[in-house]
């Protein structure tokens, strides 16, 4: 039977609260690590952990760390990417607002490997309570000296700040948000130079996600074997599973990294609503290419997803039945990145715009012989052609609904209507 | 505190001023509602950064507002998650009971109608956030009970139907 150790916090009363964290064991993994561990051995284990980032990309975390030049002359910077904006997923939000400590905790240890000193939480403005909840916490955490100067006694400190989102999905996209971060619109930057040579104000900057670094102080105190013992070994450790939809029982669910998402969504989630029948599964947030039912087997992992064409993303599984037109979805979604798109690139900002109008006049029912060829002729000029992952995400979802439902679309131009309605 | 040193207090966590436009554009909307011109001028001077910097933020970001909303802003996810969940029946009855249209604000003041992209509160689709707060697994009935306590929020502040512009919970 796994224990969840992300979510055990969940349903304590209080969970929120410093004395809750302590009494559960809290911090005890900052002091060992202040203790017994020089920085370069923190990076060490989260390095023989295989931790991989939960932001989406599944960047094995302590690489990323031990980028960082050791001796940069200028202050280093951990951020914590909690903009969670891609649709479908809310994982990051109930821990900052159950468990904000375990957050707190994570960066603190994280910070200390890479020898920063400062850390801006970016959290999207429309997360009120978590945001209170992380405000709280940080200001409990620095009374009780987890936080600020000389922590527990060490040569090590280091201080939280929060930064407000304003509502703009491409925050999530980490170099976009070191934009927002300086006061800028939020555009991505070319890379190289990478974050954690050139980031924040020019200075070596590590971005994590907020599960990422919170699954951090449980390497600490469990060890690497642990957390490798967990799922499969190129992509392991307890994983939180965004469950929403067309599905009897929605909501978090931690289970280890690579259960087959048929279980997840069948047997956890109490599979399709009464009378219903399971159509397809978006796996990873909208950027993640949908799955049909027949695919449902393939496990929730990096690698397990990626070989079948789509990716774990941000885990927020979307479950869709038969009552539901996959044109409906396809354009709702390219929707989404047409409005987020930030408008630095061509092919994404021109490219998207067609998408949507051929998308919609699909499906009012209005759309002409070719225009499938000239959907699949769009997604080439975009796919591969942008200057961040989003116009990715947008080709290759809409590749997925054309490849796994085109029946549905000619449907819709060959009747003049939606089947659906 | 004042406007004034609330943004000062914000603007000490950076070592660069510009990187405090979006915390006082925050503020500012909190103070006074929305953001028009003379706000935004008037946080730029505040930080002593350049105006540009600040109108172009706030015109980028969707949560800042340059034109007035209503006391109440309405804002319905319509992301696949809560599409999924029948979001556009909530927004055809919250339309027909508000006789207003997407985006539009009622004559009386107190309710703007807009949907939004996904809030990241998925497992109680469908949702609508109402000022600091979210509304979830929401339905005709819970919608119609919501639009009432607000109505009676505004009441009870007021003692009439009709109120004083300012932003709720302040």
């Amino acid at each position: 039977m796994f224990e969840p150790v992300l979510l055990k916090n969940l349903d304590v009363p209080d969970g929120h609260l410093l004395a809750t964290y302590e009494a559960g064991g809290g911090y005890r993994a900052l002091a060992k690590a202040l203790r017994e561990h020089t920085p370069d051995e923190i990076i060490d284990l989260v390095k023989k952990s295989n931790l991989r980032g939960r932001g989406g990309a599944g960047f094995p975390t302590g690489m990323k760390w031990s980028f960082v030049p050791k001796r940069a002359g200028k202050p280093k910077y951990l951020c914590c990417n909690a903009d969670e904006g891609e649709p479908g997923t809310f994982k990051d939000r109930i821990i900052m607002e159950r468990d904000p400590h375990q957050l707190i905790e994570g960066m603190a240890i994280s910070a200390y490997a890479i020898g920063a000193e400062t850390a801006y939480v970016y959290i999207r403005g429309e997360y009120t309570l978590a945001i209170a909840r992380l405000e709280q916490a940080i200001a409990e955490a620095h009374a009780k000296g987890y936080l600020g100067t000389r922590i527990l006694g060490s040569d090590f400190s280091f201080v939280v700040h929060i930064h407000c989102g304003a509502g703009a999905y491409i925050c999530g996209e980490e170099t976009a948000m070191l934009d927002s971060l300086e006061g800028k619109r939020a555009q991505p930057r070319l890379k190289p130079p990478f974050p954690a040579v050139e980031g924040l104000y020019a200075s070596p900057t590590v971005i994590n996600n907020v599960e990422t670094l919170a699954c951090v102080p449980h390497i600490v105190a469990r060890g690497p074997d642990w957390f490798r013992g967990i799922g499969p070994d190129k992509s392991p450790g307890p994983k939180l599973y965004c469950l929403s939809g067309q599905v009897r029982k929605p909501g978090l669910y931690e289970l280890p990294m690579g259960i087959p998402l048929r279980e997840l969504v069948e047997d956890c989630a109490g599979g399709p609503l009464p009378g219903r029948k399971l159509k397809a599964v978006i796996p990873g947030g909208v950027s993640a290419p949908l799955i049909p039912e027949r695919g449902l087997d393939v496990g929730m992992d990096f690698d397990s997803l990626a070989a079948a064409g789509s990716m774990l993303g941000s885990a927020g599984v979307i479950v869709i039945d038969d009552s539901t037109c996959m044109v409906k979805v396809a354009t709702r979604i390219i929707e989404f990145f047409h409005h987020e798109s930030c408008g630095k690139c061509t092919p994404c900002r021109e490219g998207l715009n067609w998408v949507v109008k051929v998308m919609r006049r699909v499906e009012a029912g209005q759309g002409a012989p070719g225009d499938l060829e000239q959907l699949e002729a769009l997604c080439k000029g975009i796919f591969g052609n942008t200057f961040c992952a989003l116009g990715d995400g947008a080709a290759m979802g809409l590749r997925a609904a054309l490849a796994h439902f085109e029946h549905e679309f000619v449907a819709h131009i060959e009747e003049r209507r939606c089947p659906f309605h | 505190m004042t406007m004034h040193e609330k943004i000062e207090e914000a603007a000490a966590r950076y070592p660069d001023q510009r990187s405090a436009i979006m915390p006082a554009l925050l503020i500012a909307q909190r103070e006074h509602g929305h953001l028009p011109g003379p706000v935004l001028e008037e946080v730029a001077d505040i930080l002593g950064v350049e105006r540009i910097w600040v109108y172009e933020l706030a015109t980028f970001y969707t949560l800042f507002h340059t034109e007035p909303v209503g006391i109440f802003h309405l804002q319905l996810c319509d992301n696949v998650s809560c599409m999924l969940c029948r979001s556009e029946d909530l927004l055809r009855h919250l339309e027909e009971v508000l006789r207003i249209k997407k985006g539009g604000t009622t004559p009386d003041g107190l309710f703007t109608l807009s949907t939004v992209e996904c809030l990241g509160a998925c497992e109680m689709a469908p949702v609508m956030q109402v000022g600091d707060d979210y509304h979830g697994d929401l339905d005709i009935a819970r919608i119609d009970a919501l639009l009432d306590r607000l109505r009676a929020t505004v009441r009870q502040a007021t003692g009439a139907d009709l109120v004083a512009p300012g932003p709720p919970g302040e």
